[in-house]
């Protein structure tokens, strides 16, 4: 029993998923919508990429969809004594959780005192123990969970660490042959090959798509993770912090905050960027001098200091309201959203003005100046004439957008204005360990760790967009071709 | 072109006076001074004479904008935005909550500030443009390939992992400069190294393959297919060619940068625990002091107003093409 609970941005980013679905099923249907996917399609980069942000995703939505579970309200002489007094027969908790909470709930329940390495079975620091015979000692006391299933961790540590590993390879390699059994049924283009030859065909690299890339990205992404799991069992994998929390779990957590932030923020200024731009740039005159001088204005303070000053701002106007926010969840949820809000309020201004430039270009061309001869009303030539015509750019600043919103977030946490403390981000991963850097030994892995996740997220949101820009872009696919032939050239004619 | 020049110096100050009723509206309107003097004082139980009081002190128990109790000018005059927001245009940015005139902190924290961000500027730019010309002259090759590979992961490693790397490894591992703080003078060599190299190294991904885009870019224009057709070799075409008219779009696009490097970088000052003016707008963004915020924040935006104007000049300096009427 659990009752589900619907935060602001897990609203917006199921709003996200059903905008993208229908703009899927739209380029599906139409060829000049399909050409440049294609594209997308055919390039490895691209595509391992794509496996990769996959998987950050799924645990991105699997880590949105919230509940409150079901408390237990204990005999039944209690709940007649709330039934009578009006409440419902259920108590929830007040702590809400996500799907992703559940199934990582071995790793968020087993916290240990303070740090531990990677894989530890000891505390890192000597801790003062009393002996059972009285007198005491320093050393370094076994963790409450991290191997706590050796008798003798000195000697069955790693020989435990390599059968778990060697188990969760093993799986690892199961699933990922079934996968690539389905994948090559699935993909198989009908008629022209049969199966044995597809299959020949994708482990030479001779597919149109590059399957063999995929297949290759798949498998090292189970590599590590079924065994990581395995271990997680037993062990914390990436160690705990300095309040004992599992830090592969913080990291797991982490990646949906990152991707809230990497898409909400483009979805929330898209639709002013969008219309505004198209306005300027179509209406000319003092609407676009309007335009012009909102944006400069905004564009000439300094990104960091408005958002500063806007997050400041809200932090003294939520801690006057504090009845507005409930539960903890919510409040940070909200920063969250306002976050995005005010990261979209500085970041408009660029879309902003290439959708101004494109469409001062784009008006004056013949088809327009015919829909306006017919007396096609301006919104709809807006809409109909316009709009698809700088799709493009509209796409490709989403894609790019994204990386930098996510690298801005631990940014803007380290000086104190981006997130609530309490959620789970890189920036405050980063930001509580930093000050253990002067420790000696150091304490470097929930920094390794943040990021590590963080260049991962980044460098392969870098990869796909820079093939969906190759891809959609008509001046950057053209610039390349020509230069690779001149070089061709010259090398014949040496 | 004077006139023009005029003309966009007119342009920037009506920008600046919209900047000063934005941010005049986020830290009075919404942000009322009532707000500002809770927070401080800290506890929710705070009485109505202690802001008051705290109010007077620091000059907030005015009216927005219009002072119906005064008389004649100082209607206009005796009021928050006044005195709070129009002062600026005069440099004058009242006291910082700790009691220290924030215009003389800006002015003597502005040069551990140049200090640092000229060196990372002039640097930065020798590097990325040397880094992308050699990609770009050996465009297509695997030479190519691999510095757009390296640079694409280097753009995708956080800022912060490099400052944080460097301190690591320079400064503790190898012990070679201090990790952080400064001194002035010429021992603040010691202290500056660093983070500079830590400047430029960071912007290398992003800054090279920008340039490398622009080299391109010019690599596919008519007059390069002139140049070849009249028979120059490549590297004659290269540097007597693409190089000269690349050099346009590079040079007027950092002019903006210029203004700005008054208000260093945040991230590596604080870092590194350099005195200058990111750290200092750090610090009162942690403290919450909404004075050197909004000072900042104005400071900035002049800034970089200059900079768009410098760019208007700069680009009819450097590009006889352009010609405004």
């Amino acid at each position: 029993m659990f009752l589900p609970i619907l935060l602001w941005t897990d609203a917006l980013v199921f709003l996200l998923i059903a905008v993208a679905g229908a703009f899927a099923f739209h380029a599906s249907r139409h060829e000049h919508l399909r050409a440049p996917w294609r594209r997308v399609l055919r390039s490895p980069a691209a595509m391992s990429s794509a496996v990769v942000l996959a998987a950050f995703l799924l645990v991105g939505i699997l880590d949105s969809l919230h509940f409150r579970p079901a408390i237990a309200v204990g005999t039944e002489s209690q709940m007649a004594a709330r039934l009578k007094g009006g409440m419902s027969a259920q108590a929830w908790a007040p702590e809400v959780k996500s799907a992703l909470d559940v199934l990582l709930e071995r790793m968020a329940t087993r916290k240990e005192r303070t740090y531990s390495a990677p894989l530890a079975t000891h505390a890192f620091s000597k801790e003062t123990m009393e002996l059972p015979g009285g007198g005491q000692s320093r050393e370094f006391p076994r963790l409450k969970f991290g191997g706590a299933h050796l008798t003798d961790p000195a000697d069955d540590w790693s020989g435990d660490i390599l059968r778990i590993l060697l188990r969760g390879v093993a799986l690892a390699l199961v699933i990922w042959c079934a996968l690539t059994a389905v994948l090559l049924v699935a993909v198989r283009p009908n008629k022209t090959l049969n199966i044995g030859e597809f299959a020949d065909a994708t482990w030479k690299g001779n597919t149109d798509v590059p399957w063999r890339a995929v297949l290759v990205t798949l498998g090292v992404l189970l590599l590590v993770a079924v065994p990581a799991w395995h271990l997680s069992a037993n062990y914390h994998v990436l160690g705990t912090d300095k309040v004992g929390q599992d830090v592969l779990y913080l990291s797991l957590k982490s990646i949906r905050t990152a991707l809230v932030i990497g898409t909400l923020t483009t979805l929330i200024m898209l639709p002013f960027a969008v219309l505004l731009g198209m306005m300027a740039g179509f209406f000319r005159g003092w609407v676009d001098d309007l335009i012009q001088y909102a944006y400069t204005t905004l564009n000439s303070i300094p990104g960091v200091l408005l958002i500063a000053a806007s997050v400041l701002v809200l932090q003294v106007q939520m801690e006057a309201r504090p009845e507005l926010f409930p539960t903890a969840a919510q409040r940070a949820d909200f920063r969250l959203l306002f976050l995005c809000l005010i990261l979209g309020v500085t970041s408009w201004t660029g879309l902003c003005r290439l959708l101004r430039g494109e469409t001062l270009k784009l008006r004056e061309l013949d088809y327009v100046q015919a829909a306006r001869a017919f007396g096609v009303s301006k919104w709809r030539i807006m809409m109909r004439h316009i709009l698809p015509n700088v799709m493009h750019v509209i796409l490709i600043s989403v894609v790019m957008d994204f990386s930098g919103l996510v690298l801005a977030e631990a940014v803007l946490s380290y000086v104190g204005v981006g997130v609530d403390p309490t959620m789970i981000s890189y920036g405050t991963m980063i930001n509580a360990a930093r000050l253990e850097m002067g420790r000696e030994p150091m304490v470097w892995w929930s920094l390794a760790s943040a990021f590590g996740f963080m260049l991962l997220v980044v460098l392969s949101a870098n990869l796909f967009s820079d093939a969906v820009r190759d891809a959609f872009d008509p001046r950057v696919s053209v610039v390349p071709r020509k230069t690779r032939f001149v070089l061709r050239s010259q090398r014949a004619g040496n | 072109m004077i006139a023009y020049i005029l003309r966009r110096c007119l342009y920037a100050v009506v920008i600046l006076i919209g900047v000063n009723l934005v941010t005049f509206l986020l830290f009075f309107k919404v942000n009322t001074p009532d707000d500002m003097a809770r927070m401080q004082l800290g506890a929710k139980r705070v009485t109505v004479e202690a802001i008051a009081l705290w109010k007077a002190d620091r000059g907030y128990d005015r009216p927005l904008i219009f002072n119906a109790e005064a008389q004649g000018v100082a209607r206009l005059t005796d009021t928050l935005y006044f005195t709070k927001s129009l002062e600026m245009f005069r440099l004058e940015f009242g006291r910082a909550d700790d009691g220290r005139d924030i215009a003389f902190e800006i002015r003597s924290r502005m040069w551990p500030s140049l200090m640092l961000a000229v060196p990372v500027f002039l640097l930065s730019l020798l590097v990325y443009i040397s880094f992308a010309l050699l990609m770009a002259f050996f465009r297509a090759t695997y030479l190519d390939f691999w510095g757009v590979a390296i640079c694409v992961g280097m753009m995708s490693v956080s800022a912060l992992f490099y400052i944080i790397g460097g301190q690591y490894l320079v400064a503790k591992i190898w012990s070679l400069v201090p990790i952080s703080g400064y001194a002035g003078g010429v021992d603040s060599v010691r202290f500056l190294v660093l983070p500079i190299a830590v400047g430029v190294i960071g912007g290398i991904g992003s800054g090279a393959r920008w340039y490398r885009t622009i080299f391109l870019e010019e690599v596919g224009k008519d007059y390069v297919r002139t140049a070849r057709a009249k028979g120059l070799g490549e590297v004659a075409v290269f540097y007597g060619h693409v190089l000269r008219n690349a050099l346009i779009p590079i040079l007027t696009g950092s002019v903006v940068a210029i203004p700005l490097l008054f208000m260093g970088s945040l991230l590596t000052e604080s870092f590194f625990g350099i005195p200058g003016l990111g750290s200092y707008t750090i610090e009162a963004i942690q403290a919450q002091d909404f004075g050197v915020v909004r000072a900042m924040v104005f400071i900035g935006s002049v800034l970089y107003m200059i900079g768009l104007v410098l760019t208007d000049i700069s680009y009819t300096l450097v590009d006889p093409r352009v010609r405004f009427e």
